[in-house]
Order: structure tokens, then C-alpha cells, then sequence
């Protein structure tokens, strides 16, 4: 293979902030006083905070020491599984950081807003096209407070029709954050295994569903990255017993201009616009998680809308049916704004274009190491799929060693141990935004950790060798907990 | 379009090696019926020239400073941030990855979170925090539940005086569950009523946010005595993180949880979020913290090294028995408090605190002078209540046209208060600013 990207470049060593500085510096200009000082009852005050004291050149090569031990899309292959560690356009992060979008106070009058207001407005729009779903909420801050919101959502609709029903159908395919969410909202959920095929059987759900239980939580694509085939007649299936379709959008992504999910069955559904939208992750969020809903459910959803009255945009508090709020204010409008971006450079076209080419680049990658590695679902996926170590058990190799190894090479390792329905799965998504070249790569690099599996194996036991520190004991960490310095 | 890389030439060998003719045939999972036939009806792309053109149009459109003078704040600070903070936040190997899962080529941020951990537990006068929440409203909600879920109790009493919208929020998450809600009073001159708590039992929590709504600083240690008294956890609450520069700190103070918004702490308004919940705790409840958490650990050589830690209590190892649902966290805007409270420091942090706290007590004289009541009489930190003439929404309207903001009115939050709004000042704004606003209201 052509030379391994990955190299120990000179990586400095960084010591903890308190480690560092001297009492009396600073590195904040302070702002001028240009009033005189009132007395405070000293009852009230107490000593300020022990913060170490530290320069302004002491803070800024702090942090960038130690982003250079970060692995970030921006540095390479991110092929993380379910995550969708996309390319997230620069231009994104400018439109969000002006000034009148970044100082705006989310209190200030309509008459003052109105820019803020409009991308508000014109993005719930796009989603719901994109979706098929009929109106939109941008307040949840993640996926998981979309999920919150959506089950919220369902509550209320049961409640409305004066039922209580106790269960929600969560499948085993479904995202980790699903059973918490349902849990969160009071519900009990009901898990349901896949088939053979790794998707949902219209069988299996008719076994369960009654009139007891209040829907269907459905991650689809799924997070084998399976297409559930069977939707439509689930969804028929869950509506004749009086219950409602939730769909975790979080894998949007496969399939944006290719299926509408509002026209397929789906009652309540959630977006990742650091996902599907491109926006970054910021090694564990902000996120944004919207929940597009279908007309029968809009009455519920959070305050405040956004309305449009006489082309001026309103925010309107006035839904007296609305669960209430899920966020002090409008959500990660930060974050919305790098969506809106997005789309509006995409258009229809790209977008679609984007799904295609996510899904080309994860059969591309299926069928290039499916010998290599065991290939449990043996079919057409979407924008990931997921492998084993399977082949590598006969080495004492595990899906942890190579996923260590991978890091050696210069690629991030894919999502491993999920989903749950496969042991020692690898689950590998590339998205549409690597080439075709770096995706050879990456499977050249797996072709040639699966070779040192069978001859070096030792090699993967003590794999990473080239990052800042080798394998980390997380049971210590979790036996005797250090959470603070 | 130049974030997808594929030429015709590369598309038609990857799909020779996915055996099938076109991109279209990708989709052949996709049952007929659930295929959208058409395209998407969304507006043409923009270029990046002409999206630039578009978006500086809608930005250009808010109020914002400098043009406006805006003396709101209610959970939303306007604080100077340092060109710093912005740049070192700004480096991609940040803003691009994702939540540690793979520590050894995660340790800046898990070094940078165990950081945040520390320096918000520092602040708050806490033992341990977590890596951050949503904001400080959904914050809030998870101490609650945390508490029911620590005392096995259904009933939480919260002050009225905590943040509107943070009580809104508080319903929103206790409607399916069940739990109780009840509200403590105020009394005449800005906090907290405590006298309803004696009537309660079977308490999970009490609740209180200091600042309060009003910004008036309350009697966190009596308040928490009774709270304790009762056996209920006491939890206190905050919208103004800055306000613990100089006043005593939550943990002195006897809060067994503390939440709140850190927003004050380099991080941009930006029309409410993203934001950054901030929750500490004592130690001895840290297995019943929602949420993320990072600790120190050791590698295979014995070098310091950091990790996601007690994922047991979480989504993805206990399923539907987790203490939260939270997954995606605010973790850049943890960052960008981390970087805020190391370069404000610990001297720096205090003046700058002192000076938000004089500078409100300038403009509160001036209006007091000017012949308008101040109508709380407890100490405040940047913000403060005051009761303009009936009939002063005209003049509002008329200083919104001369770019000033003058505070938010309150009767829409509390109907009992009419013609009050709360004001709030913070090193921003300067001594000009606040005479003319004086001269404008007069």
C-alpha cells in the first residue's frame, strides 16, 4: 500500500490548567471602569473562585497542544457508524458567527429579530419538504431531546383522546438513546427482535401491538443501515390499533430526496442537523435535533412557533393544546443556522446526490471487505454496514484490537459493539463526503490489519502505538472515580 | 458542488465493484411505493459567494451591539468575549469530532472536559460536575428528577422566583411522569418565600435560583437549613454564572445540587443556544448524575490519561434504566467556559464580576434619582426590577426606534406586575450608555 498516514508527528506534552501559571497574571483584558464602586454587605461575597492565573499565551498554547491529541473530521476518515462524521462546510461556521446572529438576545422584540426569524421560518420549511412532514419544532437541543419531544408529542396526543396507554415498541434495531427516552416520558419499552434479514417483520409487530401500547419507535434506515422494507405496513398496523408512528431520523442522511417519511406512515419524526446537516459535533455537541410532525400532531408541539402574519414573522405563544417548552429559549439556533446554510448552497439536487453517493461509498466499502471481515447481513445496505471479527476470533483478535490498530494507520476507528444484534460489530460509515481514495485507503489499511491479525497479533493486542497515550484503563477510571483536579 | 468529491469516473467503478448499473439501483431496498417520485421543492443552491450576500441580509436585520444598546439580559448575557477564546475554540480538531468514544485519539478533548469539570465544580463550590447539558432550563429538570430519583420522593417545591422559562420547562418534563410540581411564593422585597416549605412534606427537593429572576440575591443558607430540615435535597439554580466571581458560591452554602446556564461564559448569545447547562453535585450523589462525565485514568506505560467514565448510569449500557436520556451534550460550549474561566483567572473573574455588579448599581441610582421606583429593596447583583409610569410601552417603543433596548417587561411573567421590567447591565455597557438611557426614560 502507498505510505500509512499515520505518523507520530512531535506532539508536546501539556500539563493541567492548575499546573500551569503564576498568581497575578491574567489574560483577559479587563474592561474599563468608568463608574465608582458600591459597598456589597461582605455577607454576601466570598473569596472568588481558585482558578489558576495564566496569560493569554499560556491559554492559547494550552488548547492547542491539546487539540493536536484530537483526531477531527477536518484530520482525516471519521468512519463512525451511525454518527455521520460528514465534512462540515466552513462557510457554515462564518454565516453563524455574525455579529447579528451571534449578539442577538433571544428575548428582543419581533420588530428586531426578523432576520432571525425568517431562517427560523424558511428552515422548517425545508425540513418539512425534505421529510414530507407537515410542521416542525427547531427547540430540541440533540437527537435525544427530539426523541423527549417526540414521545412528549404522543403523550399528549393519548391524553387528548383521553386514553392512557402504557408501552412503546422499541426494536432492537433501534438507537441506544430510544428505550431512555420512552423511559423519560413515562412509558415501558417493549423491545421486538428483527428478522433473519436484520429488519422489522410485519409479523412481529402485529404480535405485539394492542391497544395498550401508544406506537412504534422505528430507527430507519435502521442501524444496520437496512431500509426497513416493511414501513408501510407497520405503520398500518400500529395506526389501526390507535397508535402512532415515531421515526429516529438520525439516519436522514441515506435517504434525503429519495423517501419522504410523511408519506409513508410516519406520525412524528426527528432530524440530527449534526448529522444529516453537516453541522459540526464539537466533540460531543451542541447538537440540534428538530421533530417534524404530521397535521394531527401539531397542536402540540412547543412554544413558541415561529408564524409568518402579513410577511412580518411572529414567535406565538398561544397553543394551549402545546406540551410547553423542552428549552429555555429557541434551541441551538447556532446550530440551525449551519443546517439552513447547508441547504441553501445544496439545493434539491446535491442533496439527493449526497444520500446517493453516501450509500455508494458504504456498498463500496461492504463489498471490498466483506472477505476480509464477516459480513453477518449479506445485502444491500444504505449509508453504513456492519461487520464482525468474526474471522479474527481464531487469532485471539477482537473487533477492540483492530479498531485500536486502525488509529495506527491514521484513521479514526468505525463505531464498534454496536448495534447490539451483532457480536463484535463494526459498523462502518464512511459518508459521501471522503473520495475514493482515501476510502482505498482505509481499506487497505483493513486488509493489512486483518494479514497482521493472523501474523502478528501481538501487534494489534498493544495497538495504538502512535497516539498521545496507549490503552487507557477505564476500569480504574470507573472503580475509583477522579472527575475533578 | 464542492463537498462531494466523486467524479463520473469514480462513480462508475465503485458501482462496477457494488455490481450494479447506476445510483438509482443503490436503492433497490427501497420498496417502489415509498420512493419519492420527483424532486425536492427547495430553492436553487446558492453559490458560497451569494450565500455570504444572503445571510450578512438576515443578520444585518437584528439588534445587536454596537448599533443597539440592549439592557436585557433574563438568562441571556451580553459579556465580552476574548479574540482568544473564539481562536483556540475555533481549531478544528475540536469543532470536528466526536464525543471521546475512542480515548486515545480523544485526550484534548477529554482533557479539556476533565478541565471544565473541575473549574465549574471550583466555581460552584461543588465536588464533582458534568461534562454540560442543554442549557440551564433542561439542566434544571435533571437536577429535579435526580433528586426524586436519590429520596425515591414524588414532590419538588421551586421557587417562583426562578427563571420563568426554566419553571416552563420544568412542567414540560414532570407532565407524563406524574410528579409534583409546587410553587414557594415571594415576598415583598424580591425572594424567596420559604414559610409554605413548613406546611410540606415528603419533599424530594427544594429549589431556588440566586441571582433570582428579579436579580436579587436570596438566603440560600436558611432556605437550605429548611430544605434540610425536611430531608429534601436542596438544589439552587442560576442564570448568571459570572454572579459567583463574587458572591458566596452555591456549595458554602449548603446546595447538595447546583445547575444553571453558564452562557456568561464565553460563549455568544446567539438568540438563546446553543447555551450550556452546567450541573454539579456533592460526591457522594455522583452515581444518580445525568448526563456525561470524564475521569482520570492511567495508560498501559502509567501516563495520565482521561476517559468517559460511569457509563453505567447512561443510555447506551442501561437502556431505559438510565439516569438520563442525554447523549449529544453541549461539549464545545463546555469548552469555550473552560477557556473563558482560565483566561479570566481567578482575580479577573472577581473585578470583572465586581465591576457587572457596580455598574448595575450606577444605572439603579440614576433611575432611583430620576424618580422611579426600585422595586425590590435586596441587594442584586446586574439586574434589577423597576416600576416605569403607566403608559411607559409608548416611550419603550420610542427608544427601540433610538436603538435602546430598555429591559424586559415583566407582566407577561408575572401579570401582577404591571409596568415593571427588568434591567440588566454588565461590563458592556458604559457610563454614556447608561446616562442616556436615563435621560431617555426621564
Amino acid at each position: 500500500m502507498k505510505e500509512s498516514l499515520g505518523a507520530t508527528g512531535l506532539i508536546l506534552n501539556e500539563p493541567l490548567l492548575w499546573e500551569k501559571g503564576k498568581k497575578g497574571r491574567c489574560g483577559f483584558s479587563l474592561p474599563r471602569r468608568d463608574v465608582e464602586s458600591f459597598p456589597l454587605d461582605q455577607e454576601l461575597t466570598g473569596e472568588g473562585p481558585d482558578f489558576p492565573d495564566l496569560s493569554e499565551l499560556d491559554v492559547v498554547r494550552h488548547y492547542t497542544r491539546l487539540s493536536q491529541w484530537n483526531f477531527g473530521v477536518d484530520t482525516g476518515m471519521y468512519p463512525l457508524g451511525s454518527c455521520t462524521m460528514k465534512y462540515s462546510p466552513k462557510t457554515n461556521e462564518r454565516q453563524a458567527s455574525l455579529p447579528g446572529f451571534a449578539g442577538a438576545h433571544p428575548l428582543l422584540p419581533a420588530s428586531l429579530s426578523q432576520g432571525a426569524l425568517k431562517m427560523m421560518f424558511e428552515l422548517e420549511q425545508f425540513l418539512a419538504e425534505i421529510t414530507g412532514m407537515d410542521a416542525i419544532t427547531l427547540q430540541p437541543a440533540a437527537g435525544a431531546h427530539g426523541e423527549l419531544a417526540g414521545m412528549l408529542l404522543i403523550h399528549a396526543y393519548h391524553k387528548k383522546k383521553g386514553t392512557h396507554r402504557s408501552k412503546i415498541i422499541v426494536p432492537d434495531t433501534a438507537h441506544g438513546t430510544n428505550p431512555a427516552s420512552v423511559a423519560l416520558c413515562g412509558y415501558r419499552p417493549l423491545p421486538v427482535t428483527s428478522n433473519e434479514q436484520g429488519i422489522l417483520s410485519v409479523e412481529a409487530i402485529a404480535e405485539v401491538m394492542d391497544e395498550d401500547t401508544a406506537g412504534i419507535m422505528v430507527t430507519n434506515p435502521n442501524t444496520l443501515g437496512l431500509f426497513e422494507e416493511n414501513i408501510q405496513e407497520i405503520a398500518e398496523i400500529v395506526h389501526a390499533k390507535g397508535g402512532l408512528v415515531y421515526c429516529d431520523g438520525a439516519n436522514m442522511n441515506a435517504i434525503m430526496g429519495i423517501v419522504q417519511m410523511g408519506k409513508i406512515g410516519v406520525d412524528v419524526m426527528h432530524l440530527n442537523l449534526h448529522k444529516t446537516f453537516s453541522t459540526p459535533h464539537g466533540g460531543g455537541g451542541p447538537g440540534s435535533g428538530p421533530v417534524c410532525v404530521k397535521n394531527e400532531l401539531e397542536p402540540f408541539l412547543p412554544v413558541p412557533r415561529v408564524v409568518r402574519e402579513n410577511g412580518r414573522y411572529i414567535l406565538a405563544e398561544n397553543y394551549p393544546e402545546s406540551v410547553g417548552r423542552v428549552a429555555a429559549f429557541h434551541g441551538s439556533f447556532g446550530v440551525t443556522i449551519k443546517a439552513y446554510s447547508y441547504i441553501r448552497t445544496m439545493g434539491s439536487k446535491n442533496l439527493k446526490r449526497a444520500s446517493e453517493l453516501a450509500v455508494l461509498n458504504a456498498n463500496y466499502i461492504k463489498e471490498s471487505l466483506k472477505g476480509t471481515l464477516h459480513l453477518p447481513y449479506d445485502r444491500p445496505c444504505m449509508h453504513e454496514c456492519v461487520f464482525s471479527d468474526e474471522h479474527q476470533k481464531a487469532h485471539k483478535v477482537t473487533t477492540l484490537d483492530m479498531a485500536k490498530r486502525l488509529m495506527d494507520y491514521g484513521f479514526h476507528p468505525p463505531t464498534v459493539y454496536f448495534p447490539l444484534v451483532v457480536h463484535g460489530a463494526i459498523m462502518v460509515e464512511p459518508t459521501e463526503t471522503e473520495s475514493k481514495e482515501e476510502i482505498d485507503q482505509f481499506i487497505e489499511a483493513f486488509r493489512a490489519i486483518a494479514n497482521e491479525a493472523k501474523e502478528i497479533p501481538d501487534m494489534l493486542h498493544d495497538a495504538p502505538q502512535k497516539c498521545k497515550v496507549r490503552r487507557l484503563d477505564e476500569v480504574a477510571a470507573a472503580r475509583k472515580p477522579c472527575l475533578a483536579g | 458542488m464542492q463537498y462531494l468529491p466523486h467524479t463520473s469516473e469514480d462513480i462508475s467503478s465503485m458501482l462496477q465493484v457494488v455490481r450494479v448499473d447506476n445510483l438509482d439501483g443503490l436503492f433497490c431496498t427501497v420498496p417502489e411505493d415509498c420512493r419519492l417520485k420527483g424532486d425536492l421543492n427547495l430553492p436553487e443552491a446558492l453559490t458560497e459567494w451569494e450565500l455570504n450576500d444572503h445571510m450578512e441580509a438576515l443578520s444585518g436585520s437584528m439588534a445587536v451591539s454596537p448599533e443597539y444598546k440592549v439592557f436585557m439580559g433574563a438568562g441571556s448575557y451580553e459579556h465580552f468575549i476574548p479574540a482568544s477564546t473564539s481562536y483556540v475554540l475555533g481549531r478544528s480538531e475540536f469543532v470536528t469530532s466526536y464525543t471521546p468514544y475512542q480515548p486515545e485519539m480523544s485526550q484534548g478533548t477529554l482533557q479539556a472536559i476533565y478541565e471544565y469539570q473541575t473549574l465549574a465544580a471550583r466555581l460552584l463550590g461543588m465536588e464533582v460536575a458534568t461534562a454540560s447539558h442543554y442549557d440551564g432550563a433542561t439542566a434544571l429538570a435533571e437536577s429535579l428528577l435526580m433528586a426524586i430519583r436519590i429520596t425515591r420522593r414524588k414532590k419538588v417545591a421551586i421557587s417562583s422566583l426562578i427563571h420563568p422559562l426554566y419553571r416552563h420547562v420544568v412542567k414540560t418534563y414532570f407532565e407524563p411522569t406524574g410528579y409534583e410540581v409546587i410553587e414557594l411564593g415571594y415576598l415583598k422585597n424580591g425572594v424567596t418565600d420559604p414559610a409554605g416549605l413548613d406546611e410540606m412534606d415528603d419533599l424530594a427537593a427544594v429549589a431556588v435560583q440566586s441571582p433570582n429572576f428579579f436579580g436579587c440575591i436570596e438566603h440560600l443558607r436558611a432556605i437550605g437549613e429548611k430544605a434540610h430540615d425536611k430531608e429534601a435535597l436542596f438544589i439552587t439554580s442560576f442564570t448568571e454564572a459570572l454572579a459567583y466571581g463574587l458572591l458566596k458560591n452555591p456549595g458554602s452554602q449548603g446546595a447538595d445540587i447546583v445547575c444553571g446556564e453558564g452562557q456568561s461564559l464565553g460563549i455568544p448569545r446567539s438568540f438563546g443556544g446553543p447555551a450550556l447547562g452546567m450541573l454539579a453535585s456533592k460526591k457522594k450523589y455522583m452515581r444518580s448524575l445525568p448526563g456525561r462525565l470524564v475521569g482520570q485514568t492511567k495508560d498501559l506505560d502509567g501516563k495520565r490519561g482521561f476517559v468517559l467514565t460511569l457509563a453505567t448510569r447512561e443510555q447506551h449500557i442501561r437502556r431505559e434504566k438510565a439516569t438520563s436520556n442525554i447523549c449529544t451534550n453541549n461539549s464545545l460550549c463546555a469548552l469555550a467556559a473552560a477557556m473563558y474561566m482560565a483566561s479570566v483567572g481567578c482575580s479577573g473573574i472577581r473585578e470583572l464580576a465586581r465591576l457587572n455588579r457596580d455598574k448595575a448599581e450606577y444605572l439603579k441610582k440614576g433611575l432611583r434619582e430620576a424618580g422611579f421606583a426600585i422595586t425590590f429593596d435586596s441587594p442584586t447583583f446586574n439586574e434589577f426590577v423597576v416600576e416605569f409610569p403607566a403608559g411607559f410601552e409608548a416611550t419603550y417603543g420610542h427608544l427601540l426606534k433610538k436603538k435602546i433596548v430598555p429591559g424586559l417587561s415583566l407582566p407577561p411573567y408575572y401579570p401582577e406586575l404591571a409596568n415593571h421590567y427588568l434591567l440588566c447591565v454588565t461590563e458592556t455597557r458604559t457610563k454614556d450608555d447608561m446616562d442616556a438611557l436615563v435621560r431617555e426614560v426621564t
